[in-house]
Order: structure tokens, then sequence, then C-alpha cells
């Protein structure tokens, strides 16, 4: 990355809940992160405009542990088509029923099914944290083990707290993973707002090497400050977005609370219908979500 | 190694070896001992044949298929090239050859066999694989009508189950016929294994992923068939190869019944009802046979000793058969639902099951002359539980006049019906049909050997069929 177009930078040491957790810790990540803490010593002392946000303490969390419906404290459901497949002409109707979304044995599982529900093909779930938990800033991440095949379309995502009052995209979106079942080596992070939206929206792919998304679980996760969204997939910064990258800077509306949803799509604009190829039921599984709160940056 | 399941026993040996010193005298090992290990070079032919890599050609091939092409290479100095021949090619049918080390490779670090290809025209490759070392084959893969562009593509061939592959020796095969009666030219390059990571998913089938059902009888050996691999790849598609029975642990839901063996040869040995299932690396594959054993197999009555000039047969164990083409044309496209054909074998006594019967013929390779003949002879048992009034079994021959061609103006045929005045449920019934009761029909160039009930009668075993003069 670029050093003169950084503005924050957060390292990886106050985040090991995971690394720890599950033991990602490896010699040539513990190196990686020694030589972190190296350069962030020598970085010092390089310019005063460098910066380092931490995220130390959790706002939310949940780990999935109580098996069940998804804890409604926390998540709301959407239901239904809305008329027009969420804006995207997906094919799934979504329901709150446990045949597509549980928490069993520490996940939060949704399963995409192929059935003849109120009018649609196929049923799904989405759930969302609005009016629950919403949060301006911090590090959101949750660990995912996707669902594959054509047509099929996971996400995890956040929509600014105003999308009831304004008309999207002015509400602003950070899609913090978005897969297509048919690409199960890639993972799409964007954000969306006036002027950059649906097929402008400002985005950037990430080829997972020697590895898929759909056969083990990764960490998804941004860290967003006041003029920065930098994405992660593990212990990977694969993508900076800031106010430079859009058409027009005045346009970023990052700037208040954003809720969290997770959801799998079926078919849609963005992967195309399912296809002979592709297995019914899909299932993605969630291990836990958790959001930090922004500190501002160290000084 | 996965289940502890050793493949030679030179490694068995160490193995026990090893376990032996270390439970009698309860030390570390030395830092003298070494075990046996093989090499695990992933390269298979990148630009020339990697350290121990033969080429043994097919018998029957074109021996001289193969070269190795400095002008047209993916990548580096040169390619693998494979000359098809043409049909009627007096150098070999066929390209085909494998490329075994006979020193054996560890192969169990990779997920593929990959390479690039491409072929003079859009071709067809008829199978493309590994695990064949003209040895036991153990572990053979092989992707089927494997379709090659006229670009250089990478094709991915999957190792089913990587663990089991610590001393593979075979490297490569393939077997190419011509496309229409026409040769061609394909080219591999870079030619090696790989940890891709990026295939994934695995879903393994028996059977072709059918449940089955079927009623058999004790001593009756049935060999487990469409036993694939299907993997998802990177780029999102399937693919499918055939695997060795090796790759699987089939198990019976009662051994009593029916066992199976490590090569996937179910034994009947009791009575009762047995599922046949399978796992690959631990997965559960699509598809089972569940067998109702009921007891021991009535077998046809055994025809009588005649003078072999006296005999045409078609299908018997009694006299020596006339080339058959097939027991079964499957012509779906005309309104066939039959299955079955000539697959019970009982202590060397083949038998024929047809199942859901409408209609089936049998074609004799070559034209039968009948005409000096005065019967035809079958001995049929009807396995549904009734035969109702109504229910029949036509049995039809088709003769293809002079020009041996079926289908043209000099064809005649005939049928002659039978039904439950004849028939009897569960119980062998030889037909001696008199030739002179196939009415308008020529028998000098009989091909077709029709069964037909109009789905009256849906299952029956067929045997002892043949001509016979008094």
């Amino acid at each position: 990355m670029n050093q003169k177009t950084r503005l924050e930078m957060s390292i990886d040491i106050p985040r090991p809940p995971y690394l720890r957790r599950f033991g990602k810790l490896t010699g040539l990540n513990m190196l990686a992160t020694l030589t972190g803490i190296l350069i962030l010593n020598v970085g010092c002392s390089y310019g005063e405009d460098q910066r380092v946000a931490n995220f130390t303490e959790i706002t939310v969390q949940d780990e999935f542990d109580v098996n069940g419906a998804p804890d409604s404290s926390l998540w709301n459901y959407d239901i239904g088509t809305r008329g027009d497949g969420w804006g995207n002409n997906e094919l799934q109707y979504y329901t709150d029923r446990p045949e597509n979304i549980t928490v069993q044995n520490g996940y939060l599982i949704f399963t995409a099914r192929q059935e003849n529900f109120e009018g649609s093909a196929y049923t799904s779930a989405r759930i969302l944290t609005k009016d629950k938990f919403e949060q301006k800033y911090g590090r959101f991440e949750a660990r995912i083990k996707a669902p594959y095949g054509q047509g099929i379309w996971p996400a995890f995502w956040m929509l600014g707290a105003n999308s009831d009052e304004v008309i999207w995209p002015e509400c602003g979106e950070i899609d913090i993973m978005e897969i297509r079942g048919q690409e199960p080596t890639i993972l799409f992070g964007s954000v969306h707002g006036p002027g950059y939206s649906a097929g402008e929206a400002i985005t950037k792919r990430y080829d997972l090497e020697n590895d898929r998304f759909d056969t083990g679980f990764h960490i998804f996760g941004i860290e967003w400050g006041p003029d920065y969204v930098n994405y992660y997939v593990d212990d990977v910064l694969y993508n900076q977005i800031t106010p430079e990258d859009l058409p027009n800077p005045d346009n970023w509306v990052f700037n208040q609370p954003f809720y969290l949803i997770l959801n799998v799509a079926v078919g849609g604009s963005f992967v195309g219908s399912p296809n002979q190829e592709t297995v019914f039921p899909q299932q993605m599984l969630v291990d836990y979500v958790r959001a930090y709160k922004y500190n501002g940056p160290n000084e | 190694m996965k289940n502890g399941r050793f493949i030679y026993p030179k490694i068995t040996l160490i193995a026990f070896a090893a376990s032996t010193l270390f439970s009698a005298c309860e030390r570390e090992f030395s830092d003298d001992v070494k075990f046996a290990t093989f090499s695990n070079n992933p390269e298979v032919y990148i630009d020339g044949f990697s350290g121990g890599l033969e080429y043994l050609p097919f018998d029957g091939s074109k021996l001289d298929a193969f070269s190795v092409d400095p002008d047209v290479k993916y990548a580096g100095t040169t390619s693998m090239r494979f000359d098809v021949p043409n049909f009627g090619d007096p150098s070999g049918s066929f390209a085909g050859a494998v490329f075994p080390d006979m020193g054996g490779r560890d192969l169990s670090g990779y997920d593929a066999l990959t390479f690039y290809a491409k072929a003079t025209e859009a071709a067809t490759v008829n199978e493309i694989g590994f695990g064949v070392d003209f040895g036991e084959n153990k572990y053979r893969v092989n992707a089927e009508n494997v379709r090659l562009g006229t670009g250089w593509a990478k094709y991915i061939i999957p190792i089913p189950d990587p663990f089991l592959l610590t001393v593979e020796k075979g490297m490569f095969f393939y077997a190419a016929g011509p496309q229409d009666g026409d040769g061609f030219t394909f080219w591999i390059d870079e030619l090696q294994f790989e940890r891709l990571g990026t295939i994934g998913q695995p879903k393994p089938a028996i059977f072709n992923g059918e449940d089955l059902v079927q009623t058999t009888f004790l001593d009756v050996q049935i060999p487990i068939t469409g036993l694939t691999h299907t993997i998802n790849l990177g780029s999102g598609g399937n693919r499918t190869v055939s695997a060795a029975p090796a790759y699987y642990d089939f198990s019976s839901t009662d051994n009593e019944v029916a066992r199976v063996s490590e090569s996937g040869v179910i034994s009947i040995v009791g009575t009762g009802t047995a599922t046949i299932t399978a796992l690959l690396a631990g997965v559960k594959a699509a598809g089972s046979l569940t067998l109702e054993v009921e007891g021991s197999f009535q077998t046809a009555p055994i025809p009588p000793a005649r003078n072999p000039d006296d005999v045409i047969s078609v299908f018997s164990d009694a006299y020596a058969d006339v080339p058959v083409e097939y027991y079964n044309g499957f012509f779906v496209p005309d309104g066939q639902t039959t299955l079955g054909g000539a697959d019970i074998n009982i202590g060397g006594d083949n038998v024929i099951r047809y199942t859901d019967l409408n209609f089936v013929a049998i074609k004799t390779l070559n034209t039968v002359n009948a005409s000096e003949m005065t019967h035809y002879h079958l001995d049929i048992q009807v396995e549904d539980q009734q035969i109702s009034d109504g229910d029949f079994i036509r049995i039809l021959l088709v003769d293809a006049g002079p020009d041996n061609v079926i289908g043209t103006g000099d064809d005649t045929e005939a049928s002659v019906e039978f039904d439950n005045q004849t028939l009897v449920s569960r119980e062998w019934v030889s037909l001696d049909i008199p030739l002179s009761d196939f009415v308008g029909l020529n028998t000098g160039n009989l091909a077709l050997y029709f069964f037909v009930s109009d789905a009256t009668i849906s299952n029956i075993l067929v045997d002892n069929i043949y001509f016979y003069k008094e």
C-alpha cells in the first residue's frame, strides 16, 4: 500500500481474538505480525501523518451459541420478495422458518432450498440488525463458510441507518463480503452510494489462492473510519476505499450509523439463475459476527 | 495413511517393525531409523520425460502415435504430440499408451493431475487419466470423452482421495480413436500433479447415483458399476471422472446377506435383504443397491447334448455362441423402457435378466443362417408375482434379408405369442417353437431377436437361446 495515500493504518495486534481461537497464527503470520510491529515502530518516525486506529472494544458479538432462532434482541428478518426480488430480480422467498435459518451447534445456518413457496421457486433467509444494532465506524467481521454453485449469492453487508428515509443508494451500502457461487475462489468487497451504485459501485475482487470460500471458514471484515473503509479477508488487507476513489469525493456517505445484514440470495442480476449443476439445498454457516468500536486514531 | 490400509507388504513390514520397536522398547525412534519414502516429484512431462517415466503403448494401438514435438508447445521447449490414426490404419486402430514410473511416487500431497491440451480440430479423446500401470491398476481414474479445442486450455483430473496414492506408478494414460473414421492430432503440455486447493465439494456416486432395488439369488456375484466422482472446479464448473473401486469404502447393511470385496464385487451369501452403499474419503456416495435374496437360483434346464452341427446358439453355456453385438439395444427414442441384459452370473452360468420390460432385442454381430434349422429354443422365467389374463410375451424374429441390412425392403419378421396358459410365474418354461410357426419369416439372415410384452409382464429371466435341427 502506498504510504503517502495512507491516513490511518490498523495493525493486527489488538485483533487477536480470532487468531488465538483458530490457531491461524502460523510461523509465517507470526513473522508478518512481528515485521508489522517493526515497521510500525520505524514507521512512526517517518512522518507526522501516520496514524494507527485500534479496534479493541467489542460493541456487539453473536457467537451463535444458543440453538434455535437467531437472537431476536439483535436480529430482524426480511420476509418475502419485496415484489421485485429485493431490487435485483432475486428468485428466492425469504422466510423465518427453521428450514431456512436456524442456530445449531454454534453456527448460524442459512439454508437456500429449491421448493415452491408463495409463488417463488426457492426459499432462503435474510437477517439484519436494523433498529437493534447500528454503529458508525468500527471493525465489523464475521467468520463464514460460504455456499457454492451457479446462481447462489451469499452476502455479509451493511446499509445506512437512514435507509427508510432516503432512497437507495443515498443511504450508502458497504458490502463486506459478496461471493458468486459459480466463482468459489473469488470475493467482492464494495461500497455503493450516490453516483457509484450497482454496476458502478466501487468494488474490488480478491482471488483466494489455493483455496476456496466454500470448503472452509474464512473471516470477512472491514475496518471503517471517518474517511476510509479497509477490506480484510482472514489476515489479508486487500483493499482500501477512500473518498478519493469516488467519482465525486463529496458523495462519501459513510459518516452515519450503519446496520448489519446477512443473507443468501438465489438468482438475480449479480449471479444469474441456478442451473442443472447447482446443488440444493445450499448452506451458509456463520460462526460469529462481531463489531468493535472505533476508538479514533492513536496519536 | 488412511485407515492403516497398506498397499504393499514392504511398507506393512516397516510399519510393523516400527510399531514393535515402539511398544517393545518404549523408546524414541533412533535417529538412524529411515522410513521408506518415494519420490513426490509432481512433474510428469514438462519439456521432456520426468525422471523414471516410461512409455508403454496399449496392445493394438498405433505404436508410434506419441512423439515429442519441439515446434508446438504451450510453454517451454517441447510438448507431447499424439497422432490418432484414421480408421483402417494398418499400424493400429487407435492411439493409446500408459506412462508409468515403475519406481512409484508419493502423490498424496496433490489433489489433481493437470495439463494443457489442444487439437488440430475440435476433437474428443476417449479417455485421459492416471493410475494405470499394466499391473493392478488399483487406483485408476479417468475422464471420459474429453473435448479438446483448437486453442490451449487447462484440464483438471481430480484425485478422489490423495491419501491413498503413497506409492503410485501410473502417472498418465490416454486412449483416443478416430472421429467418424478420421484421425487427428492433439498435444499435451505441462503435464503434472498439483495441489490446487481450488477444487472441492466432492460428490462421489455408485450405480451412477441411482438407488436400485433388485431381487437376486444365493451365490450370485454382482459387480458395482457406475463408480464416478464429481468435483467442483475453481472456475465453477463440475468435472466428473470414473474412479476405481479401491477409492471407495463399500458397506453392506447385512454382511450375512451380501458382502462387498475391495474390488467392488458383491457376493450374495445368505437370504434376506441388504443394502450396499459406499463412502469416498468420508463422503457418502450417492446411489445404492438394495438386494432381496429369497434363496438359491433355480437354474434353467440344461439343454440336451446335441451335435454341434445341429445347433446355432445365440446365448447359452451349453453350446458355443455366435458373436452378439448387444443383449439390449436400449432403443429409448423408440419408447423402450426395458433395462438389463446378460448381467447375471451364477457360478459360471450366465443368465439374461430384463426388467421394466416392454420390448427388447438381442442383435447378433453377423446375421444367422437358420434355414437348415427346425426349431427356436428359449428358456423363460417370468419373475412377476402373477401372470394375469391378457398378459403375454411375444417372441419376435427379424430377418435382414439377403442384403444383411435391417431397414431395407427385403426384411421379414414374424412372431409367436405366449400367455398364462404356457408361462408360469417364477418357474422356468422351455419353449421349443417350430420355425414354421413364424409364418412369412425368411430364416437365412436372422439379425434381431425380440421379446415383447407391451409392459403386461415386466420382469423376465432368459437362458438358452438357440436354433436346432431335429
